[in-house]
């Protein structure tokens, strides 16, 4: 081999070994510690593989178009919600004050238990957003012209927004 | 008698092959005297218009509102903490191969520069965080993977000033640099492969945007200040670095002809 003939072409050699290596082993564990790397599990993972009892998890999914309830209890606020992955969903109750970007249609992940009601107890609620970004006038555009209802759906293809001018008045 | 330090001639090889022709300190000092200011100039320009722009001009999100913003130093930053570490990396690879004794002083000078960004990103995604998510911090595969790239800078700092013969120092510090390189895919695709807290990408090479147009435009001219911003400090540092060997050199030579 060429490369192998001067000593630079054998040190680069040795170099992409050593990477090779390294960057395979680094994949296979990696794919090994798969099922714990995820920041949460969706009320389908539950599902299909229920937790020990007690165990401390943290749930991620959808809020539930229709599925808020705000209530007071010992002058806390408290929060019934059902959080969905498409495949199962599970009714959520929390104590506390919600992030901002809590509403429904939105990504959350809650940290907490489940109950033996099969219903799941949290103690801290995280909101999660995606990665569209727009300004309100586009949005509401959007809304306007039926092509998105935040509620139930995530934002269409960005193609179609993300060059859209927006009538200032009216529209 | 003084002489300002890089106007002191020194005898060039005729020719020389390939990137050793800038391992020429004389000549290293006199082509990026001529390209600092070109570095420099625009990246000031660019960052004060980007972030202006970004701050004051560009609408708010629609869910997000004003807290966006953070945006347009926060991408940025991530940007050239890969990108920095990427440049680590690869003079790490011409040191070991190929024995470029300028990629050594690079390496050494990238690494500060690389760290200060990683760490602003990491304050400005805590900062928002806070009202966004409801956290200034999570252990999900995104943050940690970024944290874990900012202590793959601080060990590349301490390698390679913890010896008393720096060339030891140097290889030290470029093998840690080639290992760390496999942070780089993981922080990118962390998003994609494990589910996180942390949104996936916004940009891609592939697809559109998913941002709009108003907001898109200062982001990406914030990303151009901020990484010539990045350019010109390294260079201005590898400058000095060359300098200051360079006087050790005389005061040497100088000490023993006494």
């Amino acid at each position: 081999m060429a490369l192998l003939r001067t000593r630079k072409g054998r040190r680069l050699a040795v170099l992409l070994l050593c990477l090779v290596g390294l960057g395979s082993a680094a994949g296979l564990a990696l794919l090994a510690f798969r099922d714990n790397l995820v920041f949460f599990v969706t009320p389908g993972d539950l599902a299909e593989a229920p937790p020990p009892a007690g165990r401390m998890l943290r749930l991620g999914g959808l809020v539930e178009a229709g599925s808020v309830a705000r209530d007071r209890r010992d002058g806390k606020p408290v929060a019934r919600f059902r959080v969905t992955d498409g495949r199962a969903a599970l009714d959520v109750e929390f104590a506390g004050i919600l992030p901002d970007l809590f509403r429904e249609g939105q990504g959350v992940v809650a940290l907490g238990t489940l109950r033996p009601d099969g219903s799941f107890l949290a103690s801290e609620v995280l909101a999660k957003h995606d990665e569209t970004y727009m300004p309100p006038e586009v949005a509401a555009a959007l809304k306007k012209a039926g092509h998105w209802q935040p509620e139930s759906a995530p934002a269409p293809p960005a193609a179609g927004w993300n060059t859209l001018t927006p009538r200032k008045s009216g529209g | 008698m003084l002489r300002a330090v890089d106007t002191i001639p020194i005898p060039m090889p005729a020719g020389g092959r390939s990137l050793h022709r800038f391992a020429n300190p004389g000549r290293f000092l006199r082509i990026s005297g001529r390209v600092l200011p070109f570095l420099a100039i625009p990246a000031l320009v660019l960052t004060v218009v980007g972030l202006a722009w970004g701050l004051l001009v560009a609408p708010p999100d629609y869910q997000q509102g004003d807290a966006v913003r953070i945006i347009y130093i926060h991408v940025p930053s991530a940007w050239l903490a890969s990108g920095g570490y990427l440049s680590l990396a690869i003079c790490a690879a011409l040191s070991l191969v190929w024995r470029h004794p300028l990629a050594d002083l690079a390496a050494v000078e990238i690494g500060p520069v690389g760290a200060a960004f990683t760490a602003l990103c990491l304050a400005t995604g805590s900062l928002w965080g806070k009202p966004m998510w409801g956290a200034w911090w999570v252990w999900d595969a995104r943050l940690t993977s970024v944290l874990v790239l900012f202590f793959l800078y601080l060990g590349h700092i301490a390698l390679v000033r913890a010896f008393d013969d720096p060339v030891r120092g140097y290889r030290a510090g470029a093998i840690l640099a080639l290992a760390g390189v496999v942070n780089l895919p993981v922080i990118k695709f962390s998003v994609d492969w494990w589910n996180t807290l942390h949104q996936p990408a916004t940009l891609s090479l592939t697809g559109a945007p998913s941002m709009h147009v108003s907001m898109l435009w200062p982001l990406l001219v914030c990303i151009a200040g901020f990484s010539l911003g990045f350019a010109a400090i390294v260079t201005a540092r590898l400058r000095a670095a060359v300098m200051e060997r360079r006087i050790r050199g005389l005061l040497l030579a100088q000490a023993q002809t006494v």
